[in-house]
Formats: structure tokens, C-alpha cells, sequence
């Protein structure tokens, strides 16, 4: 077994209750309570809020449920005609499923203990029947989600509801507070807590950079300027993973994402083992993949596919085969990421860059769920760079070494979600729920004014034009609460709460019918896909999705319709979501194995030799510089930079250096970004014009291209339009859901551009533009992680002019062309168009 | 220069129909040299308020506001002596009620040594309150007929709004979608003009039975060009 250190804060001897039935549970079954799981139960018993850390497999659920399953055995059932007890422990976690597969976990040992406690699941796929019942007659543990939390601190009667609340268990909490679902949970914890002001919380997380800030939104924070954290309890170490990278006779290339040529080798794989998980970053990779497996299939190994955009039966009908172990392997995305613990997966195949070590060390260890066997896994890059990122992961994974993104501040259109959520309950005071706001981790620094005009937001719009007070959804009565001015908002909240906020979906509806005046209605449901990638095909276009190959013919409503094509050659899904981008770390890790040749040993020869070479044609920088190199091909001249940042970053790099070079007069044409370079092309010879110093690198990568360049593209561009429409759904400006009717937005709403653009010229500072911006500098733009490379590598730019493109240029030089059309370039197409038209005429 | 300066010169389109010359305007107006007519359609004032007042739900109270000024710069553009607002000019009926005072004086502005026709629609059956000009059902011009819903069946020299139309194309595997003009030289349909209002795709059911496809043709609104693109490269 291999070696593990436990770390507790606090005292390390408090006193812990274990009773009999508990030890002999333990015994019977050949085990002892692990020195973690005693750790928290002391803790919980002496009333402390932990956060546990521990490696995949350690025993992590039952350490969060064994104090409550301790308690809860201790509690007398309450006699005929006593009131019910309510909800002793509440668990939440991050997906749907995973609140299915504890529920099983638990029910095993509350067996075989012959305890009596109910536990029970409550999420979106809940039937209404049984969440009514629910609210009757609770069961003593719930699991659910936080989206269903948000929808029981809105009920009316919720403090009743939570009357008895002892302690809510977080797990892994690391992938929950990242994000906006995060702020509103945190929210939701700070409601809960004026309930019940002796609440425990326990945090079930793997291992992350920065534990204090888990640590601290675990607990309520005080004044501003001091910080309150929760106990900590960290068990270290664990089997390591037996990690390879795949080592494949056929020719690495130099760019895409569909790792085809190895799929012989991760066929042969998948024959050596029981049963393989095989985890892609998007939906349209899956496709491919599973495709392209069962192309080779040659003995019908029963090959599944799993991913978000499925219909949630066939979702269904895949996790119950896996179950079965009826499976051979399982193509899946991240709906299948986080800590399930499905069947005997002996193997995981990770199709493309991890793009961040966390996130591989989390995949894999959904091999061997146990903590004293290595999980195998086999890395398949499906590009050069990717081989370079592979090998930087691995190198991580085994120096345990985390690059989980810091927490953010919490967002103001989650809080005013929050605020009309608070409403629905019941009347509140500003003043309390203010300070109830800011006891949550996230929302500490958030000032009153900021409060104030989400109040006011909430209220009637929170527009500078003082136009809709008539109208108010809830509005400060006489005794100086605010309160919810009619019923039916209520009924509407509680359709559009949440902060997942999807891509419009349509239905995918399969028919028979062809042709443009087809009446298309009914036919079988095959899953959702985004209504902008349909929108981007035309009627005849094919496509792959859930692993057949489908020709679109028509929208009606909220459906696409599709029948099956005989065309084996689809046009693909183009990338949607779902794509993460290259973490900083492991892009560090990249850097420096361009730097140091020693880092390279463990590369495959293909990939070193193209390293080598690169360094012999052109330069290979040091670890905190940025090459640029500038070379002519075809007609036009390149300027290609390498700053492995990620794509977003990339983009709003590309974005504001065409801004420049125009300004220069250099004639910039496009650019295409990856996650590890930008090429811009134009019609201006770089080289000569840097030679002439009538560009200046140093000034062309000055930081202060974050000034006004930004403010002015910002304004303009398509990324932030769609971060405004992920904010004003959020804050409940663009609603998805109607009572009554099941009308899609596209029927019901304004389009959100059009609401950007009237804002943006009429009310600059609304608070939804600020949340935008707020999301902006974070999110899709990754304007912070521009601002820290344009300052790393300030003074440190390499310039190569070259004859001809350079090895390190040619995968991003492949992807010249299949960028997408923005902006101006859009009417350079209606131009083409038109044009085209006359040359006919 | 200012910004109305900058965009007054805009390339209009010159579209012949029913023997006229007409000037396609990239912002979605259309001006009638010959008679000086300038027509809007579908300007649906006071959508945001309207979404306040029915559902509680607060758009930007900025829409009016921003739909006249636009108008304002085509009219000083133009400099027509009449204009015709071809139906839905008004979001709901109540809503020529919950004008804003600044728009309904920019309105009169407007109005200021000219005609003003208010042709109604499904959304404004009813004249607007208190605004002045002539409020009718249908227009007749010479050889023209302007009215808001497109009557089914053949009619030629009708221009009519209300459906919204939109155009969509493929370009080297991109698609790209606009609002425009349509027509097939016997009747043409024009885009909306408010800043709220979306378009519907002309390949969509709705448009089925208006127009001869052999002759179909659209007028694409760029940022500051029209396109004229003909039925055969639209997508559905």
C-alpha cells in the first residue's frame, strides 16, 4: 500500500463517538474507520464546519455522512402524533447523477446497520408527485443539487422546511464554487444559515492550489477585512496512476482535434481491457470518436456513447448498461467527469490535451476507484502540441502539482437572481439580507451601493430612465420589507432559476419527411444540439450527432428535424461549448519544454525531432519570452506568436493586434488563434516593415493595448454580446421559461443583441453591462491572463524573420481559413454574395 | 464630423418596381424619389414598455427613443414630404398612451412640414392617441399600394411590412443572417425598423404563396451598404 500523511488544523485529539453497531459494521466488512474519517466525525461532533481533502477512492462519502449517520442513529423516533423531524443533513452535489450513485453508496451501509434514516434524491428529473410529497413528509437526508436548492430557499415555507437542519455536506466542492453556480450557492448557504445560525457544513474536495478559500466559503465571514475559516482536514498521497502516453507507430499531425490515426491503437486497448472509459473535451469529438471506433469494430464490442446533448433516456439506458458492466467501452464528455463510480472501468483513455492537470487527475481516477490501486490510463494527444501538453500533465500528475482556477468575486446578476428568490419566500429587510449576502465567502467585498442598484435591478429594471416604477415586481411596502408584488412572479422564478445558462437548445426530432414544404411533426427525440450550429447549416446539410449520421430538414418551432443520412462523410459539428482552454500551469509546463531540452527526453521521437528542427530553423525561446516570427507565403506575410495562453486569451490578443497593425498601416487581413499561438496575415511584408521600425514589437505587444483598444473592440464584439446574454438570463432580464405556454426564447424574447446595443448607447453603466464586463475579464476574453503574459514578457520578445514558414508554425498555419466569421468579415461574405449574383446576371 | 453627418450619405439601392424608381436605404427605410415618400415599417414603439405592463419583465425603456432617432436621420437624409409608417408603428394598442412626452414631441418634430401616414397593423388597429396625421388602412400611389399585411393571392404594386423579413446565406460554409428587403418585382415586403423587432427567415413557411421563386430577390441590410441578393442563394 502506499504511503499517505494526514493533516488536521485544531486539536488533533478531540474526543470522537463511534457507536457499536458502527464499529462492528466497520469489522465486519474487514475494515477500520480510516484516521480522516475519525478526524471529521470529532470535528462534527465538537460542532466544527471541515473541509476534508483526500484523493479519489479514500473513502471520501462516508467520511461527509458518517457524522450525520452517528447522529441521526442516536435520535429516537418520534412517537405517533409527534411532529415529523424534517431534514437533518442536506448534500449537494454537482451533478444530477452523482446525487443518484451516493444515494446508492449510502443505502448499502444504513442496511446493513439496520438503521433508520430515509435518504432520498431530489433533482430536476424528480417527478413533481414525489417533490410534493417531499415537502410533507422529508426524509431525514436529502441529496440534491443546487439549482434545487435555490428553488427550496424561494418556497414560502422554507425556514419550516429546514427546521431541523444540522449540517449540509458540500461534495466536491472544488468544481462547485468556480463558477456562478457557486455564487448562488454560497448564496443559498448564507440563507440557510440565518435559519439556522448553529449550521455545520462539510466541504468534500479534491486536492486544489488555494484549500483556504474552500476553507472560507465554508464558513460566514465577518466584518469586512476579516476572514473566518473552517476547520481542515487533508489526507495526502495515495496509489499514483499508472499513466502512459500512447505510443503509436503512425505519423503524429500537426494539427486537429480527432486523434484518427491512433484509433487502432485505442481500439486494441479497449480489446485488452474489461472495460475502458474513453473521455473526449466536446460533444463533437465524442461523435467522431465513437464513430470512427465502431468503424473498426470489426467484433462488435458493445462500444457506448454518453454525453450532455442526448436524451436523457438513452443517457439513462448507457449508465444502467455500465452499471450491468455490459459494456466494453464508453465514449463520454464531462457528464461523466466528476466523482462517479460506475462498474469495473479498468482502463481511461483520454482522447486530446487534458488541457488542465486537475482536470486529468480527476478523469483518471475514475479507474480503479480504490485508493490502494494505481488507476491505468493512456493519454492520446490528437496533435504535436498536444503530445507536448500530454507529456506536461503527466509530469504534473505524478508531482501532485494543481492548477484549479482561482475563486472569483461573486457575481451581481447571480445576487439578483438571489434577491428575487429571497422575495418569493417572503417579505425581508434590505439591511439584513445585505448582511446576510455578505456573510457569504464570495460576496464579502460586495459594497451596499452595489447592492442597492441589484435591489433596484430587481425592483424595475434598475435603468437610469425612472420608467417602469408602475410596474415593480417587488416593491418596499410600509413597515420598510420588500415584497414580491404579485404571486405570479413568484411562479415565474421558479421556472427560469439557475445559472446554467445553455446555448438556445432545439430538439432534435427524427422524420421521414423530405422537402421544403413538409409538414414536420412528432417523430422520436434523439437529444438537443444548439440552435446556432443549426442555424449555421443549411436544409440538406449532414452532421453527425449521436452517432449517426443525420441530414438537417427543417425548424419548426422548437425542433430541428433530421432523417437519417446514407452520406457517411458528415459535415461535422463545429466546436460549441465544452472546450476548455490550456490552464496556465500547463501551459508553464509547454514553455519549458520548448526551453529545456532536458524536459523533452520523455517525448516521442516524431515529436523532439520536429522540436529540434524548429530550433535549427528558427529559434526556440526561453522560458519567459515571446517568440514572434514573420515570414511571407503565397502572397501574403505572416506574423505568428507564440504565447500559449489558450485559445480565448488568443483571440482577444488577435482581436486587438489587427486593431494595431491597421492603425500602422501594416494591412492586416485576419488571424486565427490556438491554444497555443495567434498567426495574423496581411498584405504588408512584416519583416521589412519591423526592420524599417515602422512596427515596433515592443510596441505592438505594449500592455496598454488593455486601455482603450479593449474598451472599443469590447463594445463591438460577439463575445461579449454572449456574455450579456448569459448575464440578463441569469438575472432574470431574459426569461427562458413560460407558465402556461412552452414557448421558445426566439418566439418570446427580445434577442439580446438587440437589448446590448440599445443599453450600451443609452445606459453605459447598468449593472447588467458591469456584470458583463466583470464576466468578460475572466471568462470567454481571459483578459487578466493577457494582461499577466503582455507584462511577463515585456522586453523579452524574440523576433525571427524568416524565408518560409517555421516547424512550430505549421499546425497554427493549417488552421488558417477555418476560423469564424465575425464582424466585418460578415460583410465582406454578403458582399461575395451579391457579387456573385451579378457575374450570373 | 458627427455621426448623423458621417452616416447621411449612405449608398442607397435603386430597385425598379412597377415602373418606379426606389431607393433602398441599408438602415430599413425606402424613399420614393419621384413622389418623395419615405417609408418605415414596423416600428413597434414602446415594445419594452409593453413587456413591463404585461409581464413584469423590464427592458430597456430606451427603445422609442432609439427607433425615432434612427428615423430622424433618415428623414433629415431624405427630406421627404411624406412619410408613411406602414403598421405596428406602435407595439399594442395602449401603448401611443404610454409615450414618453420627449418621443411624442419628437414625433411632432417630425411631422413638422410634412404628411404623416399611419397605416395600422395587427398590433395598432386603432389611430394613436393624440399624434396627429392621417391614419388609414391601405395607401394607394400611383401603381402602388401601401398597406401591412400582405394580402394572399396575386396583387401586383403591393408593398407591405409584417412578416419581418430576413435573409440568410451560405458563403464559403458560413452562414450569415440580415435583416432585408424581398420582392419579386409585382410585390415587395419590407424589413422592420424598430430597434426591438427581429426578423423571420424568408425561406420560412410564412412567406410560402407570396412570391413567384423564379423572380425572387432580396435587398440584404449590410452595416452601411445594401446587397441585393437573388431567392436561388437563400437558405432555410
Amino acid at each position: 500500500m502506499s504511503q499517505q500523511s494526514l493533516s488536521s488544523t485544531g486539536d488533533e485529539n478531540l474526543p470522537f463517538f463511534l457507536p457499536k453497531p458502527f464499529e462492528e459494521w466497520f469489522a465486519g466488512h474487514g475494515w477500520q474507520p480510516r484516521a480522516h474519517q475519525l478526524a471529521l466525525l470529532s470535528k462534527a461532533q465538537a460542532g466544527q464546519s471541515t473541509l476534508l481533502i483526500a484523493p479519489t477512492g479514500a473513502g471520501k462519502t462516508l467520511a461527509g455522512f458518517l457524522p450525520s449517520l452517528v447522529d441521526l442513529s442516536q435520535t429516537k423516533k418520534p412517537k405517533p402524533g409527534e411532529a415529523k423531524r424534517g431534514i437533518h443533513t442536506l448534500y449537494i452535489s454537482p451533478l444530477k447523477a452523482l446525487a443518484v450513485d451516493i444515494k446508492r453508496n449510502l443505502e448499502k451501509p444504513i442496511e446493513e446497520m439496520g438503521l433508520d434514516i430515509q435518504v432520498e434524491t431530489r433533482t430536476g428529473d424528480t417527478p413533481v408527485s414525489r417533490r410534493q410529497r417531499q415537502k410533507l413528509n422529508p426524509p431525514q437526508i436529502l441529496l440534491t443539487t443546487p439549482e434545487q436548492l435555490a428553488l427550496l430557499i424561494a418556497n414560502k415555507d422554507a425556514d419550516r422546511f429546514f427546521d431541523n437542519l444540522q449540517t449540509i455536506v458540500f461534495d466536491e466542492l472544488h468544481s462547485l464554487v468556480t463558477s456562478k453556480r457557486g455564487h448562488l450557492l454560497a448564496l443559498g448557504l448564507a440563507r440557510l444559515r440565518s435559519f439556522r445560525p448553529n449550521l455545520k457544513t462539510i466541504g468534500l474536495s479534491a486536492t486544489v492550489a488555494e484549500p483556504d478559500d474552500l476553507r472560507r466559503w465554508l464558513v460566514a465571514q465577518p466584518e469586512l477585512g476579516e476572514i473566518a475559516l473552517s476547520e481542515f482536514v487533508h489526507l495526502q498521497g495515495g496509489a499514483k496512476p499508472d499513466i502512459t502516453i500512447l505510443q503509436s507507430d503512425e505519423r503524429v499531425p500537426w494539427s486537429g482535434h480527432s486523434a484518427r490515426y491512433a484509433m487502432g491503437d485505442v481500439y486494441r486497448a479497449i480489446k485488452a481491457h474489461g472495460t475502458t472509459l474513453l473521455f473526449v473535451n466536446t460533444r463533437s469529438q465524442a461523435e467522431i470518436l465513437f464513430q470512427e471506433l465502431w468503424n473498426i469494430n470489426e467484433e462488435t464490442l458493445p462500444i457506448a456513447l454518453h454525453h450532455g446533448s442526448l436524451d436523457v433516456s438513452q443517457r439513462r439506458k448507457v449508465e444502467e448498461a455500465m452499471q450491468r458492466n455490459e459494456l466494453r467501452a464508453i465514449v463520454a464528455t464531462s457528464t461523466l467527469d466528476l466523482g462517479i463510480d460506475w462498474g469495473d472501468v479498468d482502463l481511461v483513455v483520454h482522447v486530446g490535451a487534458p488541457k488542465g492537470a486537475s482536470r486529468l487527475a480527476q478523469r483518471i481516477g475514475r479507474a480503479n476507484h480504490r485508493i490502494d490501486e494505481p488507476s491505468r490510463a493512456i493519454l492520446v494527444p490528437a496533435n504535436r502540441f498536444e503530445v507536448m501538453e500530454c507529456q506536461a500533465a503527466l509530469n504534473a500528475n505524478y508531482i501532485g502539482a494543481q492548477d484549479t482556477p482561482p475563486l472569483l468575486n461573486g457575481s451581481l446578476d447571480v445576487l439578483a437572481q438571489h434577491i428575487l428568490g429571497t422575495a418569493c419566500a417572503g417579505p425581508f429587510d434590505a439591511n439584513e439580507l445585505y448582511s446576510e449576502v455578505t456573510s457569504a465567502a464570495p460576496y464579502a467585498e460586495l459594497h451596499k451601493d452595489q447592492f442597492e442598484q441589484a435591489l433596484d435591478f430587481v425592483s424595475t429594471g434598475g435603468y437610469a430612465l425612472r420608467a417602469y416604477e408602475q410596474y415593480a415586481k417587488i416593491r418596499k411596502t410600509e413597515d420598510s420589507t420588500w415584497r414580491l408584488t404579485h404571486p405570479a412572479i413568484a411562479q415565474r422564478y421558479r421556472m427560469n432559476c439557475g445559472t446554467i445558462v445553455e446555448a438556445p437548445m432545439l430538439d432534435v426530432r427524427l422524420t421521414r419527411k423530405r422537402g421544403r414544404n413538409a409538414a414536420f411533426q412528432g417523430g422520436p427525440i434523439l437529444g438537443k444540439i444548439e440552435e446556432g450550429f443549426v442555424e449555421s447549416l443549411a436544409v440538406g446539410d449532414t452532421f453527425l450527432f449521436s452517432g449517426q449520421t443525420l441530414r438537417l430538414e427543417g425548424i419548426r418551432e422548437a425542433a430541428c428535424y433530421v432523417s437519417k443520412a446514407a452520406d457517411t462523410d458528415p459535415k461535422v459539428p463545429a466546436y460549441a461549448g465544452g472546450k476548455f482552454p490550456l490552464s496556465t500551469y500547463l501551459a508553464d509546463l509547454v514553455r519549458g519544454m520548448l526551453a529545456d531540452e532536458s524536459a523533452r527526453k520523455d517525448l516521442p521521437p516524431q515529436v523532439r525531432e520536429w522540436i529540434e528542427i524548429q530550433k535549427l530553423k528558427s529559434i526556440l525561446p526561453q522560458r519567459n519570452e515571446l517568440l514572434i516570427e514573420t515570414f511571407p507565403k503565397g502572397d501574403r506575410y505572416y506574423l505568428v506568436a507564440y504565447p500559449f495562453e489558450g485559445r480565448m486569451a488568443h483571440q482577444t490578443l488577435g482581436m486587438l493586434l489587427t486593431r494595431r497593425l491597421e492603425r500602422a498601416r501594416a494591412k492586416p487581413l485576419g488571424f486565427v488563434a490556438t491554444d497555443y499561438a495567434i498567426a495574423v496575415w496581411g498584405l504588408r511584408d512584416f519583416s521589412a516593415m519591423i526592420d524599417k521600425r515602422e512596427i515596433t514589437l515592443e510596441g505592438l505587444f505594449d500592455e496598454d493595448m488593455l486601455g482603450d483598444d479593449l474598451e472599443t473592440w469590447l463594445d463591438e464584439s460577439f463575445l461579449l454580446k454572449r456574455t450579456f446574454r448569459n448575464c440578463a438570463t441569469i438575472a432574470g432580464l431574459i426569461e427562458r421559461r413560460f407558465p402556461g405556454k412552452e414557448k421558445t426564447g426566439r418566439q418570446m424574447t427580445v434577442s439580446s443583441d438587440l437589448i446590448y446595443d440599445v443599453l450600451r448607447s443609452h445606459d453605459p453603466n447598468h449593472i447588467l453591462l458591469q456584470a458583463t464586463r466583470a464576466d468578460a475579464a475572466h471568462g470567454l476574453l481571459d483578459v487578466r491572463r493577457l494582461g499577466d503574459m503582455l507584462s511577463r514578457t515585456k522586453a523579452r520578445i524574440v523576433h525571427k524573420p524568416l524565408e518560409q514558414i517555421s516547424p512550430l508554425a505549421v499546425p497554427i498555419m493549417l488552421e488558417v481559413g477555418r476560423e469564424a466569421v465575425v464582424g466585418e468579415a460578415q460583410e465582406a461574405l454578403l458582399e461575395e454574395a451579391a457579387s456573385e449574383l451579378v457575374r450570373i446576371g | 464630423m458627427s455621426l448623423a453627418a458621417e452616416q447621411s450619405n449612405l449608398p442607397a439601392m435603386e430597385v425598379a418596381f412597377q415602373g418606379e424608381a426606389l431607393l433602398v436605404d441599408p438602415r430599413g427605410c425606402l424613399f420614393w424619389p419621384k413622389e418623395s415618400v419615405l417609408v418605415v415599417s414596423d416600428l413597434h414603439l414602446e415594445k419594452g414598455s409593453s413587456f413591463a405592463s404585461r409581464r413584469n419583465n423590464f427592458l430597456p425603456p430606451y427603445d422609442t427613443h432609439a427607433t425615432l432617432e434612427r428615423l430622424a436621420l433618415c428623414v433629415a437624409d431624405w427630406q421627404p414630404k411624406l412619410i408613411i409608417s406602414l403598421g405596428d408603428s406602435f407595439h399594442d394598442e395602449d401603448a401611443s398612451l404610454r409615450l414618453p412626452q420627449s418621443c411624442r414631441l419628437a414625433i411632432r418634430q417630425l411631422m413638422e412640414g410634412r404628411e404623416w401616414v399611419w397605416v395600422c397593423g395587427n398590433h395598432d388597429p386603432s389611430p394613436p392617441e393624440n399624434l396627429g396625421g392621417t391614419f388609414c388602412t391601405e395607401m394607394i400611389i400611383g401603381p402602388i399600394n401601401f398597406l401591412h399585411e400582405p394580402k394572399s393571392g396575386f396583387r401586383p404594386g403591393e408593398i407591405a411590412g409584417h412578416l419581418h423579413p430576413a435573409a440568410k446565406i451560405r458563403q464559403r460554409g458560413k452562414a450569415v443572417r440580415r435583416r432585408c428587403f424581398v420582392g419579386d418585382g409585382r410585390r415587395m415586403i419590407m424589413p422592420a425598423f424598430g430597434v426591438f423587432t427581429g426578423g423571420l427567415n424568408v425561406r420560412d413557411r410564412a412567406f410560402d404563396g407570396l412570391f413567384a421563386e423564379a423572380d425572387l430577390q432580396t435587398w440584404v441590410l449590410g452595416k452601411s451598404a445594401v446587397y441585393q441578393i437573388s431567392g436561388s442563394q437563400l437558405v432555410a
